[in-house]
């Protein structure tokens, strides 16, 4: 029932690999740019405000797709950044990591700004008061409580996130959906190939789901 | 509890200047209200001023603009000689020298209460830990609280947490004090412990303004009593006179309403 699963001729795992990769490295990256971007919008500076509000309103409403592509055929063939890759495989993985980072960050961003909101601006002001300049008032008091009381729903991005990798597909990336394709074209074995490739990313996402849950618990503040 | 000095040792603080917070023709509006009118407030080194003034007078927005919690439309306010800075860095630093203890605590949640004490001076007096420690253990220490160092913020009861805040201001430092109704969220029983600690820092010389409905620390406590009602101040005088012997309508009026109960 299984001889259509040859690993020498389907390297599954290394596939699975490459979707792990991608989901971690832009898992890192929206968590900064995503905390970034949500300084900008509560930030003193209009400017800001109007960058980081535009930012994620775009983001957020353009189809990953057209990110992910645009990255290759916009920024990669037309404009010629390459992000210091030195073959197209590297090339592209990068250029995923980015479009996946940007997409992702607009969720970081919302999520973590409803936690900011659940911080009392009293101890905002209160930090302030004591001399604090914003960033410190930011990274020393609002962000560090903001964080513990929405772990669930950044749970729920990263979960989408690792999700979303299948998504590098469209430039090539050889992740774990690239393989299914190819996979599902040369063996007549739809259900079975579909079954493999959804555990496979439930194995990945639950356990982040689960620990990210238990982690929520432990952290939140008591007020 | 022990001795800690409050404020600045006195040789960083030679020629000193009488007035310490002056605020000349402050003008502030919320919307159509005009919730400051025209404030003309000097307070001296080591004066203790006392605010009071029916809800809506006006009184915390007078306290939370001379540290700029709330800008004013016009006017000046100087603090220590120097003009309130727009914002930035200049108006940190000056913060930096202005204590404030609010109405509800506003204690860092996630911090314990020794580390809510350090934090300001760590981080903005740039103050090595240990030092840092050490003079948040004596603090503590003098407003009594030296036992729950490191527990959580809400792990306290209300008048610890707001002592607390008390030395958290404290630490900086400040020129200072400004007290914005410190006692109004406590319960009865757990007021007089904050207002000890009030009392004992005005003994030692701390420059205070506190805004509050507490006639009796407003009596023994304050060299002046300042009335506002409308955004405006009706009314400057001593404790005794002020409460035994009022000049305005205004102030009678509303000294007849709580006094006499």
């Amino acid at each position: 029932m299984f001889d259509f699963l040859d690993l020498q001729r389907y390297d599954l795992f290394g596939a699975f690999w490459v979707t792990a990769q991608l989901a971690v490295f832009s898992a890192i990256g929206s968590l900064v740019w995503g905390t970034i971007l949500a300084g900008m919008r509560v930030s003193p500076v209009p400017l800001m405000r109007v960058f980081g509000t535009a930012y994620v309103n775009i983001v957020r409403n353009t189809p990953l797709t057209v990110i992910i592509l645009f990255t290759s055929l916009g920024l990669f063939q037309t404009l010629g950044i390459a992000m210091g890759g030195e073959s197209f495989k590297e090339t592209n993985f990068r250029l995923a990591v980015l479009g996946l980072t940007a997409y992702t960050a607009a969720f970081v961003c919302e999520a973590l700004r409803s936690g900011i909101n659940t911080v009392p601006v009293g101890q905002a002001e209160a930090a302030r008061a004591l001399g604090l300049s914003f960033t410190q008032v930011l990274r020393l008091v609002v962000l560090p409580q903001a964080f513990r009381s929405v772990i669930a729903p950044l749970a729920n991005v990263l979960i989408a996130l690792t999700k979303n990798t299948t998504v590098a597909a469209a430039i090539g990336v050889a992740e774990a959906a690239l393989l299914m394709k190819r996979m599902i074209e040369n063996e007549a074995q739809v259900f079975l190939i579909g079954g493999i490739f959804a555990l496979g990313f439930i194995l990945l996402t639950l356990p982040t789901g689960l620990l990210l849950g238990w982690v929520s618990k432990r952290v939140a503040v008591k007020r | 509890m022990s001795d800690v000095p409050l404020t600045k040792a006195a040789e960083d603080a030679a020629p000193l200047a009488e007035d310490l917070v002056v605020l000349d023709s402050v003008n502030k509006h919320f919307g159509a209200l005009h919730v400051l009118q025209d404030i003309n407030l000097t307070i001296k080194r080591g004066e203790v001023v006392v605010v009071i003034g029916p809800s809506g007078s006006g009184k915390s927005t007078l306290c939370r603009a001379i540290n700029r919690l709330e800008t004013i439309d016009d006017g000046t306010i100087t603090i220590d000689g120097e003009a309130l800075p727009e914002e930035g860095r200049q108006l940190a630093r000056l913060r930096a020298d202005v204590g404030m203890v609010f109405q509800s605590f506003n204690l860092f949640a996630h911090k314990t209460v020794l580390q809510n004490v350090m934090l300001g001076p760590m981080k903005v007096r740039r103050r090595g830990k240990e030092e840092a420690e050490e003079r948040a253990r004596k603090l503590l220490d003098r407003v009594g609280v030296a036992n729950q160092a490191d527990k959580y913020p809400a792990q306290l009861s209300g008048g610890q947490q707001q002592r607390v805040a008390i030395a958290r201001a404290l630490a900086m430092e400040p020129k200072v004090m400004l007290f914005d109704e410190p006692t109004s969220a406590l319960d009865p029983e757990m007021i007089n412990e904050v207002l000890e600690v009030m009392k004992q820092l005005a003994r030692e010389g701390m420059t205070m303004v506190v805004v509050t409905h507490e006639m009796g620390f407003a009596r023994s406590a304050a060299n002046r009593v300042v009335f506002m009602a409308d955004g405006r101040v009706v009314e400057e005088a001593e404790p005794h006179q002020f409460f035994d012997n009022p000049k305005s309508d205004r102030a009678k009026d509303f000294l007849s309403k709580i006094l006499h109960h």
